[in-house]
């Protein structure tokens, strides 16, 4: 049966040697646990996803992945047990930046501790425990999913049979971090940031939704974009002025002011700041990747999209070449797709395919 | 139906070795030696519809360029490097096959016979052949490299390796008069001297 809850616990070691204290993690669960839970398939969610993955009921609000989670999709409900939780660190249920912490009854803001991509997969790792999984049957997730994915297979690779990667890398280039400098500045650089305290006044809303207008940028693609908007003009054009706040010109413009303003209402500044670092910190590559496991039998599907220049497809690549490197069994797949970053969110008719075709040959694996 | 070339290569391997196939298309005869030889087997293929036909066969398989892919696989970890159809495609011959050879033990390659009589025919008429294993015409060919049985035999002679065995086919049998002359297909088993 598909719910949601919070699952709490005393205490997380972070890889920073601090400890963080009065632990909420929440997640949604699709589908049942089988008898010996060896059905349950861990999703990783993007850069500003939540625990909300798909629909808990037919009424529900759409999840980030709705078209690949429930009966016969991609991640089939009638097989699996599927399970999202919202990453350490994050505003959306779990412990962030905006928690109240239990020593000061106020909001943590800068005092909560600086959070990496492991720390995030511990957290992961005790609530898999707590549902009393053993070993799941598959971690997956795209962009910064797809780093907690990696950093399964790093840490725990015996405690899943298979995992997917999708539009990833093993560390940030200087690129992806010169991005996420911007942002961060963006949200910093705005008066009522106020050094992360915030809380009880006015949120650092001008600065947050530059933030993720820069973002969705890098989420498109030259072609999407022209698609979408080439130099459409809005019929409610204001006279040519420059007042912030004024009526987009442009199409596109105005796509970019509408993304920022519905991100601010449900996303929290310091959550941007501490997120983005645990991504311009991660680094699995090279000899940072070296996977100690004897269990030769572990399957991978790892899958970029062509138009990506987020995470171009070469990076992804260089993910599925360190896996076939030290003798694993990796497919590796770049698909077509014009829409950029976000394709791994769209095309999911193309990813239905591949990934229900792996989970398969997976569970066959599992029976030899 | 399954292709002669096929049930020779399943014939000629045994049970459980490793096969890595180079340009691996749809997956068809990395499916047939599963099935029939229980290899444990992975390809290269370069275009994304036979990706996506070897994955949902459930095969493991790397998006790439052979020309580009090889680095991606450890040295000594396979027992056959299999090209069957795509030696014909590659552009650095010499530098792939040294490839094949730091990866397996034993190159399997399959390859249309360039000097077939009806290819012959073809020449002398003054026309580039067509036939049912060179379909293509000139101008849309993805073969850059024309070549015959006589010219594999002298090319593994001239780098020092091992002709292990080699079958060659007319469209329907295994021809073992001429094949030079007779055969539209060869298959070739070459390995470096122990």
């Amino acid at each position: 049966m598909n719910k949601k809850d919070i699952f709490r616990f005393d205490c997380l070691h972070l890889k920073s040697g601090k400890t963080l204290e009065n632990i909420e993690i929440a997640y949604e669960v699709y589908g049942e646990p089988n008898a010996d839970k060896s059905n349950g398939i861990l999703l990783a969610h993007a850069f500003s996803g939540n625990a909300h993955a798909a629909k808990l009921t037919e009424n529900d609000t759409a999840g980030w992945w709705d078209n690949m989670i429930g009966p016969d999709k991609a991640f089939d409900t009638k097989k699996y047990f599927v399970i999202c939780s919202n990453v350490l660190g994050g505003c959306g249920g779990s412990s962030g930046p905006s928690s109240i912490n239990p020593k000061t009854g106020k909001e943590y803001a800068l005092d909560f501790p600086f959070i990496t991509i492991e720390d995030m997969v511990e957290a992961q790792k005790k609530l898999i425990d707590h549902l009393g999984i053993k070993k799941l049957l598959c971690v997956a997730g795209g962009s910064m999913g797809g780093m907690q994915v990696l950093e399964w297979i790093r840490s725990h690779p015996n405690d899943i049979a298979s995992a997917i990667p999708i539009s990833t890398a093993a560390k940030h280039s200087p690129q992806q971090i010169a991005f996420n400098e911007v942002g961060r500045q963006a949200i910093m650089s705005d008066i009522d940031w106020n050094n992360g305290n915030y809380y009880q006044g006015n949120e650092p809303k001008t600065g947050l939704s530059l933030a993720r207008m820069i973002g969705h940028i890098t989420y498109m693609s030259d072609k999407s974009m022209e698609t979408k908007f080439s130099r459409k003009l809005k019929d409610n054009k204001d006279v040519f002025t420059f007042n912030v706040g004024a009526n987009p010109e442009f199409e596109v413009e105005g796509y970019l002011q509408y993304k920022g303003d519905a991100f601010v209402k449900r996303f929290d500044a310091n959550s941007y700041l501490y997120m983005t670092k645990a991504l311009d910190y991660f680094d699995v590559s090279g000899k940072n990747f070296t996977i100690k496991t004897k269990n030769k039998s572990l399957k991978f599907l790892v899958i970029a999209f062509k138009s990506d220049r987020l995470y171009p497809s070469y990076q992804t690549e260089k993910i599925a070449r360190l896996l076939k490197l030290q003798g694993f069994d990796a497919t590796y797949c770049e698909i077509k797709s014009t829409y950029g970053h976000d394709s791994f969110l769209l095309e999911t008719e193309d990813e239905t395919k591949l990934i229900k075709s792996f989970l398969r040959s997976v569970e066959k694996g599992g029976e030899r | 139906m399954i292709p002669l070339e096929y049930e020779k290569i399943a014939s000629m391997i045994k049970e459980n070795v490793s096969v890595l196939d180079l340009g691996c298309g749809r997956g068809d005869l990395l499916e047939y030696l599963t099935s029939t030889k229980h290899i444990n087997g992975q390809g290269i293929e370069i275009k994304e519809e036979a990706v996506f036909a070897c994955i949902e066969k459930g095969l493991t398989v790397f998006h790439s360029d052979i020309e580009k892919g090889l680095d991606a696989y450890p040295s000594n970890s396979f027992d056959y490097v299999l090209m069957y159809n795509s030696i014909q495609e590659i552009k650095n011959v010499d530098t792939i096959i040294k490839e094949c050879f730091r990866i397996g033990k034993t190159l399997i390659v399959g390859f249309p016979n360039f000097a077939q009589i009806s290819s012959r025919k073809s020449l002398l008429m003054g026309y580039t052949p067509i036939t049912k294993h060179l379909p293509f015409t000139w101008f849309n060919s993805p073969n850059i490299r024309f070549f015959t049985i006589r010219d594999f035999e002298n090319y593994a002679r001239s780098r020092g390796l091992v002709i292990e065995w080699s079958f060659f086919f007319s469209a329907k049998k295994e021809i073992k008069f001429l094949p030079n002359l007779f055969a539209y297909t060869a298959i070739f088993a070459i390995s470096k001297p122990q």
